[in-house]
């Protein structure tokens, strides 16, 4: 562990992969490395790239990191693709529209499968934006699953979420109601050179509530991104964000919220694997009793609940309170 | 411990070097391995032998696959394995798809490629391979 914080720290180019690849398999020696790496983590602007499948979101993050590189920021970017429920596994294409960015040291790029998560991230994807953040990029870029109104999540774990849409890909009245303009503070109408894009925007910018003074105002930008048009404006955009939440002490409380959902994420999903690993050979007969009426549904729910790990009695409580 | 856990999935990069433009047969084997339970990165048409190199690096793959149709193997495979071994990855298994003549196989391998998957291969013959062959990790 000592060893890969200092070739982290040496700038070994392996370190950064071999830690991610550690960390998002929950090996011992990735999470304690990543746990004394954490208090260096919370500097980094995370930005989430939402929005549906085509959009365009992979050739944005491209030309973002671009934009980025001009400006001389170092740029990571995790780029999350659905896995197959059936497999387990997953093709990952997103990079397909970033190998131009291959040369530049710069920029660092690694694929995620989604791994049956819903809400667009990957179980995983908290923890290895720490590891890029602790690896000392400044900006991250999370292009998550475009699953519409399922990818909400993400504006838990961004700091600044672009929302993004194209022409073609529903009338933005889709996406008003889907509600997932509300988690964009950017919302991004891409593929500004084909028919339709700029009445997209105006439907978009119609459809946004007008801020409080001292509130973001959020933008509608409309970029063309596989030629890089309308990109640094974005990036502007996102630079602006950050100052915001700076100034406005909003920031203070997108890290509680990060944290609240990462500590309560991780709890729940110890919980689900100690109660599967308790009930693996069991579960079957308890079911098959309550089925049967031999036992009453509460019983095998406390018996449950008793026999994991650490938490017998907690049934008991809950029958007291 | 020298063996992989069984658990781990596996990580492959299918890259389709040289300048044919085909690339439906590295797309089906992407599909294929995928619904072997790998996790496939693909990183498109036209790649030069570092930009294989810089992927499999930052994707901390076990296995590279290239895809080959033009017949420019034996020029373009030398230059992946060095551009691979300067990037430290000289450990990474390296796999061959497409079509490669009888009377160079022996020469392709010997660069230190090892495996060529013909047409007649099936996903579960590679998928096999590639777990049996993968280079194990310590924790
Ligand atoms: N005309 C046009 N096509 C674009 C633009 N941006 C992306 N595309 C194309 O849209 C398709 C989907 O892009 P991709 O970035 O993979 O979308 P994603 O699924 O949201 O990541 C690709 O064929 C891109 O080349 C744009 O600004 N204009
Ligand atoms: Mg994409």
């Amino acid at each position: 562990m000592a060893d890969l914080i200092a070739q982290l720290d040496e700038g070994n180019p392996r370190a950064l992969p071999r830690l991610l690849s550690l960390v998002e398999r929950r090996d011992p020696a990735g999470m304690a490395a990543l746990a004394a790496l954490y208090p260096r983590t919370g500097k980094a602007a995370v930005v989430g790239i939402t929005g549906a499948p085509g959009a365009g979101k992979s050739t944005l993050v491209n030309a973002l990191a671009h934009a980025a590189r001009a400006a001389e920021m170092r740029v990571a970017i995790l780029a999350i693709d659905p896995s197959s429920p059936v497999s387990g596994g997953a093709v990952l294409g997103d990079r397909i529209r970033m190998m131009d960015l291959h040369a530049d040291p710069g920029v660092f790029i690694r694929s995620v499968a989604s791994k049956g998560r819903t809400g667009g991230l990957a179980p995983a994807a908290a923890a290895m934006v720490h590891c890029l953040d602790a690896a000392g990029y400044p900006l991250i870029l999370l292009e998550t699953v475009g699953a519409g109104q399922d990818s909400i999540d993400i504006d838990v774990l961004a700091r600044t979420v672009i929302v993004v849409q194209a022409p073609g890909f529903g009338d933005g009245v889709q996406a008003i109601k889907a509600g997932i303009l509300e988690i964009g503070d950017i919302l991004v109408v891409n593929k500004a050179d084909l028919p339709g894009a700029r009445e997209l925007a105006r439907t978009l910018r119609g459809s946004l509530d007008h801020p409080e003074p001292g509130e973001w105002e959020v933008p509608v930008l409309l970029t063309d991104a596989a030629s890089g048009e309308g990109v640094p404006a974005v990036l502007d955009a996102v630079l602006q964000h950050g100052r915001w939440l700076a100034q406005s002490g909003e920031i203070a409380q997108r890290l509680r919220v990060a944290a609240s959902a990462e500590v309560l994420d991780g709890v729940r999903n110890e919980l689900q694997r100690r109660l599967n690993a308790a009930t693996a050979g069991s579960l079957d007969q308890v079911i098959s009793d309550v089925a049967a009426r031999r036992t009453p549904p509460e019983d095998a729910v406390n018996a449950i609940l008793a026999s994991l790990p650490g938490l017998g009695g907690a049934a008991s409580d809950q029958r007291g309170g | 411990m020298s063996t992989s856990t069984p658990t781990r999935t596996l990580r492959v990069l299918i890259a389709k070097p040289g300048l044919d433009g085909h690339d439906r047969g590295a797309k089906v084997m992407a599909r294929g391995l995928r619904d072997a339970g790998f996790e496939v990165i693909y990183t498109g048409l036209f790649q030069t032998p570092e930009m294989i190199a810089s992927a499999a690096l930052q994707e901390d793959v076990d296995v590279v696959g290239l895809s080959i149709l033009s017949g420019a193997h034996m020029a373009l495979f030398p230059r992946i394995m060095e551009a691979l071994r300067a990037a430290g990855l000289g450990d990474v298994l390296v796999v061959a798809g497409g079509t490669i003549p009888e009377a160079d196989q022996a020469a392709v391998r010997e660069m230190g490629i090892a495996a060529v998957f013909g047409p007649g291969s099936t996903f579960a013959d590679v998928a096999e391979f590639l777990r049996t062959h993968a280079p194990s990790r310590a924790a």
